[in-house]
């Protein structure tokens, strides 16, 4: 068990600069999802923690010693590869013990907690087996006992689920989890997978550009976005943002002829937000009701538990998730209750959080 | 099902198959034949009949000592020679594949000798191996006597082998770095995190995963030491000094184009063949097995 600590490292190629200075405190024993669209730098930080990429600058410590010169062999992580990375010439077996045969433990030790990792991950049957003749989710436990048998301070996952269908990336998420639970081991898991995310996350960092744009439990950053980048990455379906400007009595929200009465909160007058709602926390009701918005029904996904209500706002296309059993047809008008305390409020122009409810200033998220 | 082409009537399949038909049996099968009918008559050198001798001609060859020294040269000659040409191209692709920034370059400049005719590559080596003036002079400077081709026939064996080697070196790391290149970036960054450093690394993973390519390359380049080896023999020593670099194939053009003996010449010919057919199966039956097929 070890914590990790990162400060302002950032990673340059030739060309370009692909992480931007990222601060992070992983404390030991947690299990920490980095999540991002591809190419937002979270593989890339990753590795540097690994020391398969250098590090540009900044520092990265593990336990305190400053890593940021040390192959890997000398950091103590283990990494489970995207696409598993096992030894096609090698058997199960071989594969799992490779690190005990490098590191010259002997031969009966290292059957023995072969066989123990084995039996944890269920891989007994086929430990004389090629890589080949099995199965994907096989594969993946493979390359899981191959990180475990080391015993390793930190875990690093990369996108070790993105290769298994739906029903398989399930059940290794819940295996994932207690495997943690079991060994208690600091994780650090890359994913551009949402659900896989928040259901694995102790604390999620969410990434984007090669800047860390929010750092909390994914409680936290479902509840309280940060930023509109995070907003809209995190949740399906992704939040309805719809633009506006303040104005002296309030805020106004598609064009003039719509106004919500929000109270203009050290906001100047002529400044562009953004309010953002989750779809969750739309509420059809029957048009022309008090305080309703009227919408045009576009599309209805059924999704068994509730349903997905795509609607025409004035132009400006909004999804509600309902679980009530209202079945608009495509074509008819709704109405849409929102309540203030649902909204959340973003600059337009840096698209930081504006706390215009919670707080009498607004505060800009860091 | 297997996807395949049928045709309503055979003759239109048999039609297809001829000219490829034609041009084997034409260059290869006819040849052959030919030199099998040779090797069992005595032909005369300038036409007009011939005598059936059966086996007389393998007879006689198969006893001079001139021919089984010939058949060692040769076997030394084949040994070092892929030896060598393997092992530079091993080293130079491993090294290559490591550090990737200009590896067109190389692989560019590297494939090259092989484009160049062996009696051209041959001329260039005799120049440059040269006791009286190319680079070996230097080292006869301090040490002389220590270099001469043309009286001692470890040195001229060493020159010939030189300039096979040079030439394949090219051909085996076009092979080695493919090989490498195909091996995924993630294994041996997984060794990398298991512990393995570089020297183990390359033994336990990019070794054993390149053992298709060494074998391939290896049944190649032994095919080719015995018969690429004409043009290099003839112009840098012409089979000399006393017939240390009198290699197989030499001889047989010797025999029979200088010494005008058809009918041995053709034993020899078979004789080589065996060999290399020979060669090929060991090499398919026992060394194969090693090899990890992915």
């Amino acid at each position: 068990m070890a914590s990790i600590t990162i400060r302002d490292v950032t990673k340059s190629y030739a060309k370009s600069q692909v992480v931007h200075g990222v601060d992070l405190d992983i404390a030991s024993g947690d299990f920490v999802v980095i999540l991002g669209p591809s190419g937002c730098g979270k593989s890339t930080l990753l590795r540097m923690i690994a020391g398969l990429e250098e590090i540009s600058g900044g520092e990265i410590a593990i336990d305190g010693t400053v890593v940021n010169r040390l192959e890997p062999r000398e950091r103590g992580c283990a990494m489970v590869f995207q696409n598993y990375a096992l030894y096609p010439h090698m058997s199960v077996a071989q594969n799992i013990g490779y690190s005990l045969k490098v590191a010259g433990v002997p031969a009966a030790e290292r059957t023995q907690r072969i066989q123990a990792v084995a039996r944890i991950l269920e891989l007994e049957p086929m430990l004389d087996r090629k890589p080949a003749a099995l199965s994907g989710g096989q594969r993946q436990r493979v390359a899981m006992g191959r990180a475990m048998i080391r015993e390793p301070k930190v875990f690093l996952f990369d996108e070790p689920l993105s290769n298994l269908d739906a029903k398989l990336r399930v059940q290794m998420r819940s295996e994932i989890r207690k495997l943690h639970r079991r060994l208690n081991a600091t994780s650090v898991f890359v994913t551009h997978d949402q659900v896989e995310a928040m259901t694995l996350a102790d604390r999620l960092v969410v990434m984007n550009g090669g800047r860390v744009e929010q750092v909390g439990t994914p409680g936290e950053i479902y509840k309280r976005p940060a930023s509109r980048f995070v907003a809209t990455f995190v949740g399906a379906p992704a939040m309805n943002i719809l633009e506006g400007v303040v104005e002296l009595d309030g805020l106004s929200l598609l064009g003039d002829s719509r106004r919500l009465a929000i109270p203009r909160v050290g906001l100047p007058v002529g400044a562009k937000v953004a309010m953002g709602i989750r779809p969750e926390a739309v509420r059809l009701v029957a048009p022309g009701s008090q305080g309703a918005l009227n919408a045009t029904v576009d599309l209805v996904e059924e999704l068994g538990a509730g349903r997905v209500i795509y609607v025409d706002l004035d132009g400006a296309a909004f999804s509600v998730v309902t679980s009530e059993t209202v079945h608009p047809a495509p074509g008819e008008t709704v109405g849409l209750k929102i309540s203030p305390e649902d909204m959340h409020f973003f600059s337009s122009e840096t698209g930081a959080r504006l706390d215009v409810f919670k707080a009498s200033v607004p505060v800009p998220a860091h | 099902m297997e996807k395949r082409v049928t045709f309503s009537r055979r003759t239109i399949g048999i039609l297809f198959a001829v000219p490829q038909l034609l041009l084997i049996f034409t260059f290869f099968y006819w040849p052959a034949g030919q030199a099998v009918y040779w090797s069992l008559t005595l032909q005369q050198p300038w036409g007009g009949g011939n005598i059936w001798v059966g086996l007389d001609n393998f007879r006689s060859i198969l006893s001079s000592a001139d021919y089984w020294n010939s058949i060692a040269a040769s076997l030394v000659f084949a040994a070092i020679s892929t030896g060598l040409a393997m092992f530079v191209a091993l080293v130079l692709a491993a090294l290559t594949d490591r550090q990737l920034t200009g590896s067109r370059f190389y692989r560019v400049v590297l494939i090259w000798p092989y484009g160049i005719a062996a009696p051209a590559l041959a001329l260039a080596f005799r120049f440059i191996l040269a006791p009286e003036a190319g680079f070996m002079a230097v080292v006869n400077q301090a040490w002389p006597g220590f270099w001469d081709p043309g009286l001692d026939g470890v040195d001229a064996m060493a020159s010939i082998i030189a300039a096979f080697s040079w030439k394949y070196v090219g051909y085996n790391f076009i092979f080695f770095l493919a090989a490498f290149q195909a091996i995924p970036r993630s294994l041996i960054e997984a060794a990398a995190m298991d512990g393995s450093g570089v020297i183990r690394r390359f033994r336990d993973i990019q070794f054993p995963l390149i053992t298709p390519t060494i074998f391939f390359l290896l049944v190649i380049n032994i095919t080719e030491s015995f018969q690429d080896s004409f043009g290099i023999v003839d112009i840098m020593t012409s089979g000399g000094p006393a017939n240390a670099t009198n290699l197989m194939v030499y001889k047989i053009y010797s025999d029979g184009f200088k010494g005008l003996d058809y009918s041995g010449a053709a034993a020899q010919s078979i004789i080589l063949m065996l060999l290399i057919i020979v060669l090929t199966i060991f090499q398919f039956r026992f060394i194969e097995r090693r090899v990890h097929y992915r």
